[in-house]
């Protein structure tokens, strides 16, 4: 089994980096057969990514009307919620990238998404404490994951 | 909707576009009075960021500005601080630049053309709906794009935000065979590349021209891409050093990217259909044919074709990435040496989207004492609103929800990255009753 974890956003604007900031804190685990990348969302990008994984593991940042920094969705690939245009910080569609994906038969078997509510995505590098207290918690909860299912 | 004379029309959601922004068109008795294309970000953040920093960043963090075109950032940042150091990186140096900017060139002509744009002339809403019929098309797309990626990842370490570029060239120079096989896959991309022109050329347009002075760089002999003269298609030219002179960029009330003109002439056009009527004497054989082909020969003033210009510079981004592979001798050293010292320098190369601008103040001990940043959708930006006025004046008749539609079309002609100029976009059309 091979796994990818994405962090989509931005580390220039603060909040928006969590995603990044979970993918840099993963490289200091022991973390054999997964890939860890970066990416900015866009649709082709992603499926690119995800081509050769069995497991996809997707670190985003969200804005709702009322956030609670640092609260932490968890979605996988056969939830209905997933689709649609979800209130992500980047002009690009995650649901346009799965249904893309699923058109063209190229969806891994197993994808996973984590969506932190963020408050701040103004400019400027580093995460807000909640934030930042979300990644961290997110970076065991990923590891462990991982663990349990690409080494299984 | 059509005995009405007084009315608005607002969007506001403009999909397919890179970001978020604003659209609003009013119209008062029969006439449009107003058109703004609404641009929400402090454009100004990264010239702020890049002051204090040492002269070796900015390639890295202007790279951040755009996901879809880091290397042009990259390129124009390397370009000015070489110059503010007296340094030209010229041989095979110069030549792996353009290599990776043709990387990227493919990759985001790929993407625009493919799922962004091509839906609008299909009548699909979307590339989701495209791929469910033609699976095939789609995949042709992503193909090329993959080639372009694949450019970005061998140069510059990764596609995202490419690690190998330093300000005198590279970390690292790739040997020969790494290059090489790329071959292969740019030779399916040629014929992709080919086959895009045709089938671009074959959507029906809309009869619209534009008339706005049109500004590329032009690099006499070859078509301008990781460098050139400033030059307009009527027949205005000044060094690079001199842009902040010619283009001059001011705020307006609706937007927070600034709107640039050129001194004394007014709005005007950078992009590919710029790049196209200055340049197109220069193109490879085989994308002049393809142009001619597609009915290009003559020029091109229709936005709305600016798509089949694209895919001709897809695929002379593709001959001449196979070019420079199959001439490329490893350079004896990855970069040459930059050495700090205090002054201005200036650069300019041919971002995906037009013409990008920097500017860097260097202090003795390569600190960055000032940055200016002028990117192509905010040059665009009063052209577009322009090409909107007359577009909707045009198409009174038509009810707002095709009108609405046409005119996210109108913008995407532009292919703008407002991720560039700003980072959020969202388009409004908005229509009102008076």
């Amino acid at each position: 089994m091979s796994a990818v974890v994405i962090g989509v956003g931005n580390a220039y604007r603060r909040d928006d980096g969590v995603g990044p900031a979970v993918v840099a804190r993963l490289g200091s685990h022991q973390l054999p057969g997964v890939r860890l990348v970066d990416c900015d969302g866009e649709t082709g990008r992603l499926l690119e990514l995800w081509r050769d994984a069995d497991v996809v593991v997707i670190v985003d940042a969200v804005r709702v009307r009322h956030p609670q920094p640092g609260r932490v969705h968890r979605r996988s690939l056969d939830r209905p919620t997933f689709r649609g245009r979800p209130a992500s910080s980047h002009g690009a569609d995650l649901g346009d990238a799965v249904e893309l994906a699923r058109v063209l038969g190229r969806l891994p078997r197993l994808l996973l998404l984590y969506a932190v509510e963020v408050a701040d995505t103004s400019f400027g590098i580093g995460l807000s404490p909640a934030v930042d207290a979300a990644a961290d918690q997110l970076t065991t909860e990923v590891v462990a994951t991982l663990r349990a299912r690409v080494s299984a | 909707m059509t005995h009405r004379s007084d009315r608005a029309l607002r969007v506001e959601g403009l999909a397919r576009v890179e970001g978020e922004g604003g659209m609003r068109v009013r119209v008062v008795d029969g006439q449009v009075t107003d058109v703004q294309l609404q641009i929400y970000e402090p454009p100004r953040f990264f010239e702020g960021f890049l002051r204090g920093r040492r002269y070796t960043e900015p390639p890295d963090i202007t790279a951040r500005i755009c996901g879809i075109c880091p290397v042009a950032y990259q390129m124009s940042a390397c370009q000015a601080i070489e110059d503010a150091c007296g340094v030209e990186v010229g041989g095979t140096l110069a030549d792996l630049r353009r290599l990776l900017y043709c990387g990227e060139w493919i990759e985001s002509h790929a993407l625009h053309i493919y799922l962004l744009h091509a839906p609008d002339f299909l009548g699909y809403p979307g590339a989701v709906e495209l791929a469910r019929d033609h699976r095939d098309i789609v995949e042709r797309g992503l193909a090329l794009k993959k080639v372009g990626n694949e450019i970005l990842e061998v140069l510059g370490g990764r596609a995202i935000h490419p690690i190998n570029i330093k300000v005198g060239g590279f970390y690292r120079a790739p040997d020969p065979a790494t290059l090489a096989a790329l071959r292969p896959a740019l030779r399916r991309a040629r014929d992709d590349a080919l086959a895009t022109v045709s089938w671009v050329a074959g959507f029906d347009f809309p009869d619209f021209t534009h008339p706005h002075e049109m500004l590329a760089l032009v690099e006499p002999g070859r078509y301008a891409i990781e460098r050139g003269t400033p030059c307009t298609d009527r027949g205005l030219t000044f060094p690079v050093r001199e842009f902040e002179t010619y283009v001059r960029e001011e705020q307006v009330s609706h937007s927070t990217a600034l709107h640039a003109h050129l001194a004394g002439r007014g709005r005007y056009l950078t992009g590919p259909l710029a790049r196209f009527a200055l340049s197109r004497q220069w193109l490879s054989p085989l994308a002049a044919q393809a142009a001619a082909e597609a009915g290009l020969d003559g020029g091109c003033r229709n936005p709305f074709r600016s798509i089949v210009v694209r895919a001709v510079e897809l695929a002379y981004a593709v001959e001449e990435a196979l070019r420079l592979i199959e001439e490329y001798e490893p350079p004896t050293v990855s970069d040459v040496d930059v050495v700090a010292r205090a002054g201005r320098g200036y650069g300019a190369t041919e971002a995906p989207r037009g013409t990008l601008f920097h500017r860097y103040e260097l202090a003795g001990d390569g600190t960055v004492r000032s940055a200016r940043i002028v990117p192509p959708t905010s040059q665009n930006q009063a052209a577009i609103e322009d090409d909107l006025r007359r577009f909707v004046q045009d198409r009174l008749a038509l009810d707002d929800h095709r009108l609405t539609h046409e005119c996210e079309q109108a913008i995407r002609n532009y292919d703008p990255c407002i991720s560039c100029a700003t980072h959020f976009l969202d388009l409004s059309v908005e229509r009102e009753t008076t």
